[in-house]
């Protein structure tokens, strides 16, 4: 184990970069389904063949996105195991259910109606089909349910004890592990950016059919439904992410405090609206901004709802102000302590385990209280120092912010669509509006990217916040052995997904009025 | 019987049922090395397509085959997949290459052409199952690993299981492991030409050629599977006793007789794909080879993966530390976990029920050329 730290962060890096490239596919097909189960409804509903084109046409650029998310996904799945075995043993009792859950309830839904989707339209009646597509919608969303509460727990690890005998955790209350705020926030949150995405996506492609002058009605068709689908999804991500950002400051408030590049709190804590932080070198507690552009009071106000009340930033946390269940601020321990604390509860466990074999139950006992005493701060006892648990703050800061002004940006652009699309039509073929429609696809993802680099980063250094940092969650693998398959993977990923942009582009630019309008299949 | 203990059992038997699942649509995998052996365009894109029906279900039962594990037996996801690190990791690579290659494939402008993706698709359909393969035969034959759960509160080596520094390759190095690991392959292969014979009308001479590999690869299966058979049942193995691991001579035999019910599934599941493969290369006129064979395969591996677990067996042995092995009862979830799985596992029959309705609707009329002019989506 003399490579720990690179074989940390050869780890890091390798999920962190399958799980963005899985994460490019997961929310177009979230949304992307949805859109197509809308298509096709209005399809058997009109009649109309047009229909069965412009559902056929949208279904044909999701299948090749669910492929890629499929290949993707699995990685991830079997690195917690391959990559990340002591977390598997340590809480696997526990993130093992949802993952199991995801597969018998939802992926086998996908799997076996999604052949129907794509193969079905000769072999079963029109109601099956339809059918299908929408159970194929519905098993994405169950999926990402599932996945959800996963990676919540890992933000906010409840309904669970310590087995002292086993060395491990266990699950004791699945009810909390599924369905506290934090993964109906986050679920809700994930899927309906997964709306807005593939609502930009399809206006984006739209309106390069519009700027082509290629299937022009199916074009203002399809961004119809793609501008209401996105203005749905923008306004219910922005509620929801209000509802995660209000979780995270209880759960996570080292994590608020990075997102704000917040080191001294205060009373009536201003939000930073536009900021550039200083280098880390040159940063200090009092003052880490190059400049700032702020809103009085208002990071105290979305949170609390109310402008007088404090926010702790970095060094408060440190220092031993943190916010309770309720919401309050109140004076605990600082992380030197629990650092403190944390190691005494690991050497209590090392007393209890050689009590145990010699056969001392009192002495076990003791062990065993003095375990349970200190439990909460076990994960500590791995930092090297209290700064060690601060998370990377300018990645976690800029994505943030980069998220935040994006999303807004996409308000705009759906509002500004659905007017021209019902009211000034003549617009929607503007050259220069087709323009921004394709850019805004590039926004999109951006903005998606960025929301769970603001959510895995500002969790940092923690796997499962503050249980176990991501230095003891590790396999014992040389770093050497990592660096292979991180760049094996790089290779394969980068390769198919520019394989996937190009068969997208050709089938896109080649798609003729007859494909869509008048469909021969 | 303890309520841990039983959930400890119902559990190994559904990773049972899955694995048996998982073999039996490996013929997948077996058509896709198949598609450039003797056959010509229009019979490649027959078989693609025809497969590609079914590509999915395989990769989702490897998908719900490895969250099961790690659900039920997560001492096992840690310590085989965190070990053997690159075994696991060329299963997967194969696996990922294959998810992109059905879509891809034939569509315009994929850049590497339709010759790339059909080598993924052999890459998959030889060492998906060659190596699915060893991956079971360690549970049989054992890896070298250790496992200490106290290594936990050493915070500058926390990792609890540790594996030998060749991580994996010396699992498919071992001849025991490959054999295994072929039987897999050629059973693929035999259920893949006998899936194409029920799946696939209208080409006399892609049947014929089916038929015949019917009896070649299920000659090779049947010799490699009788050589594993007796490997296995001569092979010692790790039985707890109160805690304790004795090593027993045979063990597998010893399970096969104390258990006889699993005795007579076995002989059933090996007439049925006896049966299932010989009547599909001698009588022109049977497509139905593929249920019994099928059945018959997935009865056997059933009764395999049931012979490795049950009975105190160590079912992932340590070759460097007996002391190390995994049964069923030492790597399981605790009893709360189990419990709500097991609650889970209600809606596994409805699941089978829709998977089955859906593949009778969508078989309903086999692959064609004709039909395949009609589908608007190809592979």
């Amino acid at each position: 184990m003399n490579d720990l730290l690179g074989v940390v962060d050869w780890s890091r890096a390798q999920f962190a970069l399958t799980a963005m490239y899985h994460w490019l596919f997961v929310p177009l097909t979230i949304g992307l389904s949805l859109i197509v189960a809308v298509m096709e409804t209005i399809y058997v509903r009109t009649g109309l063949p047009r229909w069965k084109g412009i559902t056929k046409f949208w279904m044909t650029l999701f299948g090749i996105n669910f492929a890629c998310g499929v290949a993707t996904g699995l990685i991830l799945e079997f690195e917690f195991g391959t990559n990340w075995s002591n977390y598997s043993w340590f809480v696997g009792d526990i993130f093992g259910a949802p993952l199991a859950i995801e597969g018998i309830v939802a992926f086998f839904m996908e799997a076996t109606f999604v052949a129907v989707m794509f193969f079905g339209w000769n072999r079963v009646s029109k109601g099956f089909h339809l059918t299908s597509t929408w159970l194929t919608a519905i098993g994405v969303s169950l999926s990402a349910l599932w996945i959800l509460v996963a990676n919540s727990w890992m933000q906010n690890p409840v309904g669970m004890k310590f087995d002292l005998a086993q060395m491990r955790n266990v699950m004791d209350n699945f009810w909390e592990v599924a369905f506290n705020p934090v993964p109906v926030n986050k679920f809700f949150h994930a899927v309906f950016s997964g709306w807005t995405l593939a609502g930009v996506f399809v206006i984006g492609v739209s309106c390069w059919l519009l700027w082509r002058k290629r299937n022009v009605e199916a074009a203002k068709s399809s961004l119809k439904i793609g501008t209401w689908v996105g203005l749905a999804g923008i306004l219910l991500t922005l509620w929801t992410g209000h509802g995660s950002a209000v979780q995270v400051s209880k759960v996570q408030p080292m994590k608020l405090a990075a997102m704000e590049g917040l080191y001294r709190g205060s009373v009536g804590q201003d939000l930073v609206g536009v900021a550039v932080l200083k280098g880390e070198d040159s940063r200090t507690d009092e003052d880490p901004m190059l400049f700032s552009i702020d809103i009085p009071s208002g990071l105290s106000y979305l949170v609390y709802g109310e402008s007088d009340r404090f926010i702790p930033g970095i060094r408060d946390l440190i220092n031993g102000f943190t916010i309770d269940q309720n919401g309050d601020t109140v004076n605990t321990v600082s992380y030197a302590d629990r650092i403190a604390l944390g190691t005494k509860s690991r050497e209590a466990l090392a007393r209890y385990g050689e009590a145990v074999k010699a056969g001392d139950t009192a002495a076990a006992a003791q062990a065993a209280t003095d375990v349970e005493e200190n439990f909460k701060y076990f994960g500590y006892s791995y930092l090297s120092s209290p700064e060690a648990a601060i998370p990377p703050v300018g990645m976690t800061f800029y994505s943030f912010r980069i998220m935040v002004m994006a999303g807004g940006y996409l308000l705009l652009l759906f509002v500004v669509l659905l007017f021209l699309s019902y009211r000034k039509t003549q617009y929607l073929e503007k050259p220069w509006l087709n323009w921004v429609g394709i850019l805004s696809i590039a926004v999109v993802w951006i903005c998606s990217q960025a929301g769970w680099i603001v959510a895995e980063v500002g969790r940092q250094p923690w796997v499962i916040q503050d249980l176990m940092p991501t230095n003891a969650a590790i396999s014992d693998i040389p770093a050497s052995s990592v660096q292979i398959t991180f760049w094996i993977f790089a290779a394969i990923f980068t390769g198919l997904l520019i394989a996937e942009i190009s068969i997208m582009l050709r089938y896109i630019a080649a798609s003729s009025k007859n494909d869509i309008e008048n469909p021969t299949h | 019987m303890e309520t841990l203990e039983m959930l400890q059992a119902y559990w190994w038997l559904l990773i049972s049922v899955l694995g048996a699942a998982l073999v039996f649509l490996l013929f997948v995998q077996g058509g896709q090395s198949m598609l450039h052996c003797n056959v010509s365009e229009n019979q490649r894109l027959l078989m693609v397509n025809s497969l590609g029906l079914k590509w999915e279900l395989t990769f989702t039962t490897l998908v719900v085959f490895g969250g099961a594990f790690f659900a039920s037996f997560p001492l096992f996801y840690s310590t085989s997949f965190g070990g053997a690190y690159w075994l696991w990791m060329l299963i997967l690579l194969s696996f990922v290459v294959q998810a992109f290659s059905y879509e891809f494939r034939r569509k315009r402008g994929n850049i590497y052409g339709t010759r790339t993706y059909d080598l993924f698709l052999m890459f998959n359909g030889l060492f998906g199952c060659v190596l699915l393969g060893v991956a079971v035969g360690t549970m049989f034959f054992g890896g070298e690993f250790t496992v200490s759960k106290a290594n936990i509160l050493d915070v500058s080596a926390p990792v609890i299981s540790n594996w030998a520094p060749t991580h994996g390759l010396e699992a498919i190095a071992c001849w025991k492991n490959l054999l295994l690991g072929f039987t897999v392959f050629f059973l693929a292969r035999t259920m893949a030409s006998l899936y194409f014979i029920n799946n696939i009308a209208g080409d006399d001479d892609l049947t014929t050629k089916m038929r015949r590999k019917v009896l070649i690869n299920g000659l090779i299966f049947a010799v490699l599977f009788v050589a594993f058979l007796v490997v296995l049942l001569l092979q010692s193995g790790y039985r707890q006793f109160d805690g304790e691991f004795v090593v027993e001579p045979n063990i597998y035999l010893h399970n096969l007789l104390g258990m006889w019910w699993f005795s007579a599934i076995l002989l059933v599941g090996v007439v049925l794909a006896l049966y299932g493969i010989f009547r599909s290369a001698f009588d022109k006129k049977w497509n139905c080879g593929i249920w019994y064979a099928g059945i018959g395969a997935g009865l056997a591996v059933l009764v395999l993966f049931c012979i490795a677990g049950y009975g105190g067996t160590a079912y992932l042995p340590s070759i460097t530390d007996p002391a190390s092995s995994l049964t069923i009862a030492n790597s399981s979830s605790s009893l709360f976990t189990l419990t709500v799985m097991s609650w889970v596992s209600v809606l596994i029959p409805f699941v089978l029920a829709y998977i089955a309705y859906v593949w009778a609707k969508m078989n309903a009329r086999p692959m064609s050329e004709k039909e395949l002019k009609a589908d608007s989506h190809q592979y």
